[in-house]
């Protein structure tokens, strides 16, 4: 069973078509990065996942119907919504106590051995801790909960490198185990990179592009062309260009790399880079057509 | 409780208990763990204005002797203001404050959680918006309650140990003032006020958290405006005021129907005796009252369930 399936899934606004007609699948034990600019729907489709808004077509996680099972749902879900909404007025141990009380997967030593390796003090409350300590709280919580889904929607967002590294090392290290599925949305793409095993790019309610990592790594090359082969690569139809320091760089979707190794540096682009290529191109074209 | 949450350190035996109660959970009590925790006020308040009735009684103490030496010679109605008012005063305030509080908590629990973001907290975990609206509700209408009771019958023991204390130290003696108040049926009379008090402001408290729901901002007038508003808008359209009248009903209507007027010759007040509960459990406004509570309680949840995150 996938941990998530949707077919036709739509959601609308007043006058704006937040999703508009999603198809994905996410099987279990998957980390999926959910990439898109802002607006694209991202948030939007988290929110159908998790339950929190009515959609139009079929929407399956964990095997339950999310808006009509959304209390059967959280207890094999889990979410981090983005930073700083774990309640100011609380304190760490009444966060503890109370998650304990309401939760029947929750690992009180666990998130305790997780807290005792922080400087988050027990009695402090929510608002006398940083950002990132806010992070560590949440995190700490979450990963105590034996969950089959998780769902990250920019988890570390304001918060500094450092704590950002450590957040993702927790997840992997200490939570990740393969019959977990996390999907994760952020706009640090690179930082994660390392940690996918799927990615999707969404973009004004559809999704743009879905392919595993082991695919992105076969299909993507990046080339860095000697000067006197631009026009040999060009011929292979690449799907980006760009200039950087008077050379030229290209995108190429399935070009084998003995192919392109002739004509110069080749290596695997980043997301960001293919984000780029394939989101970047699609939004000049519009902004040239507007 | 902190104390019992911060030893970390659990032997293995007791991990082992841990573990086979892990899965038993209480949303409920939990829910409405968090709402005390969050709301302090709710026994701050009630302990705050009876810790201040309690150091002007204190105060007053020392005239006191002379007072009740004095009404000896006055009319009945007169020693009662003199000995009993303050006491009814006292008992007024804290029942008062409570009513102030669950007002306040009404109109902000519900609108808060959604613009701080924590009710996206709160909804990553398994409890139903029932469970958390009943937990809300239950605090203006059993929480507080019973709160204010408790801090309003024992403040009246204190104030009267006090008095008793100095009357009876060469004093005038205590049985005028024993007389005036007598405590097991001003208790009960503040019990009843109480409960005939919140059910009768069930209503009003269910539109409270059914405005907070709803509201983006500004939920204090929404809450306040609009029945006002519709109340006006019927006076000049129709010169009538049934909707003006409902509401005056509705604020201070309880009074007419749980306590009878007190007769015009009577010749001691005993609230005891002036008691309706009869009348006032068989009248249908309390029971339609009830009714129109349970549906904005209702309204409540399916707001908090539907309404976008943040």
């Amino acid at each position: 069973m996938s941990t998530i399936e949707a077919r036709g899934l739509r959601k609308t606004f007043k006058n704006t078509i937040a999703l508009d007609g999603v198809d994905l699948r996410v099987e279990e034990g998957r980390i999926l990065g959910l990439i898109g600019p802002n607006g694209a729907g991202k948030s939007t489709l988290l929110n159908c996942v998790l339950g929190l808004i009515p959609f139009q077509g079929e929407l399956n996680v964990i095997g339950l119907d999310p808006w009509r099972a959304r209390d059967q749902l959280m207890r094999e879900v889990c979410f981090i919504a983005d930073v700083a909404v774990l309640p100011r007025w609380m304190r760490v141990w009444q966060a503890i106590d109370y998650v304990e009380g309401v939760h029947p997967r929750f690992d009180r030593a666990k998130a305790e051995a997780f807290l005792a390796r922080t400087q988050i003090k027990k009695t402090s409350r929510v608002r006398e801790l940083s950002k990132g300590m806010v992070t560590q709280l949440h995190l700490a919580l979450v990963m105590a909960i034996d969950a089959k889904l998780l769902v990250l929607d920019e988890p570390t967002l304001g918060l500094d490198l450092l704590f950002r590294k450590q957040f993702y090392e927790s997840l992997l290290n200490d939570y990740f185990d393969r019959t977990r599925t996390i999907i994760v949305t952020t706009h640090q793409v690179e930082e994660i990179q390392q940690i996918l095993t799927d990615m999707m790019f969404i973009d004004r309610g559809k999704i743009a592009l879905s392919c595993s990592m082991e695919d992105f790594e076969n299909r993507y090359v990046e080339l860095t062309a000697r000067p006197d082969s631009v026009g040999d690569a060009r011929a292979l139809k690449p799907i980006h260009e760009r200039q950087m320091l008077g050379r030229t760089i290209l995108l190429f979707d399935g070009v084998g790399r003995d192919r392109l190794g002739t004509l110069g540096d080749i290596r695997t682009p980043s997301i960001a880079d293919l984000f780029v290529a394939v989101l970047g191109d699609r939004q000049q074209a519009q902004g040239a057509a507007a | 409780m902190s104390t019992m949450t911060n030893t970390d350190s659990l032997g293995p035996g007791m991990q082992g208990v841990r573990a086979q109660t892990a899965s038993r959970t209480r949303p409920f009590y939990w829910s409405l763990r968090r709402e005390i925790w969050e709301h302090r006020a709710i026994y701050i308040a009630p302990l705050a204005v009876a810790g201040l009735v309690l150091f002007g009684y204190l105060i007053k103490l020392s005239r006191l002797p002379q007072l009740v030496r004095h009404a000896g010679t006055l009319p009945w109605w007169k020693q009662y203001l003199e000995l009993a008012l303050p006491f009814a005063i006292a008992m007024a305030s804290v029942l008062i404050t409570g009513l102030i509080v669950a007002v306040f908590y009404c109109i902000g629990t519900l609108g808060n959680e959604r613009r701080d973001r924590s009710i996206l907290f709160w909804k990553s975990l398994p409890v139903s918006d029932l469970t958390t609206v009943l937990a809300k509700v239950t605090i203006p209408m059993a929480v507080i309650p019973v709160v204010v009771t408790v801090i309003a019958l024992l403040l009246q023991l204190v104030l009267l140990a006090a008095a008793t204390a100095v009357l009876s130290m060469g004093g005038p003696g205590t049985a005028s003032l024993w007389a005036h108040w007598p405590v097991p049926q001003m208790s009960l009379t503040v019990i009843y006020l109480v409960v005939t008090g919140t059910l009768w402001y069930a209503p009003i408290y269910g539109w409270l958290l059914m405005v907070s729901a709803w509201a983006r901002r500004m939920t204090f007038l929404w809450a306040v405006l609009t029945p006002i508003g519709v109340a006006v808008v019927e006076r000049i359209a129709f010169d009538t005021s049934y909707i003006g009248g409902l509401l005056r009903y509705r604020l201070k209507g309880f009074l007419d129907l749980a306590f009878v007027q007190p007769p015009r010759n009577m010749t001691a007040i005993d609230p005891a005796a002036l008691m309706t509960p009869a009348h006032f459990f068989g009248s249908p406004g309390l029971w339609i009252g009830l009714a129109v509570a349970a549906a904005f309680f209702a309204a409540a949840v399916w707001l908090r369930r539907g309404r976008e995150p943040a």
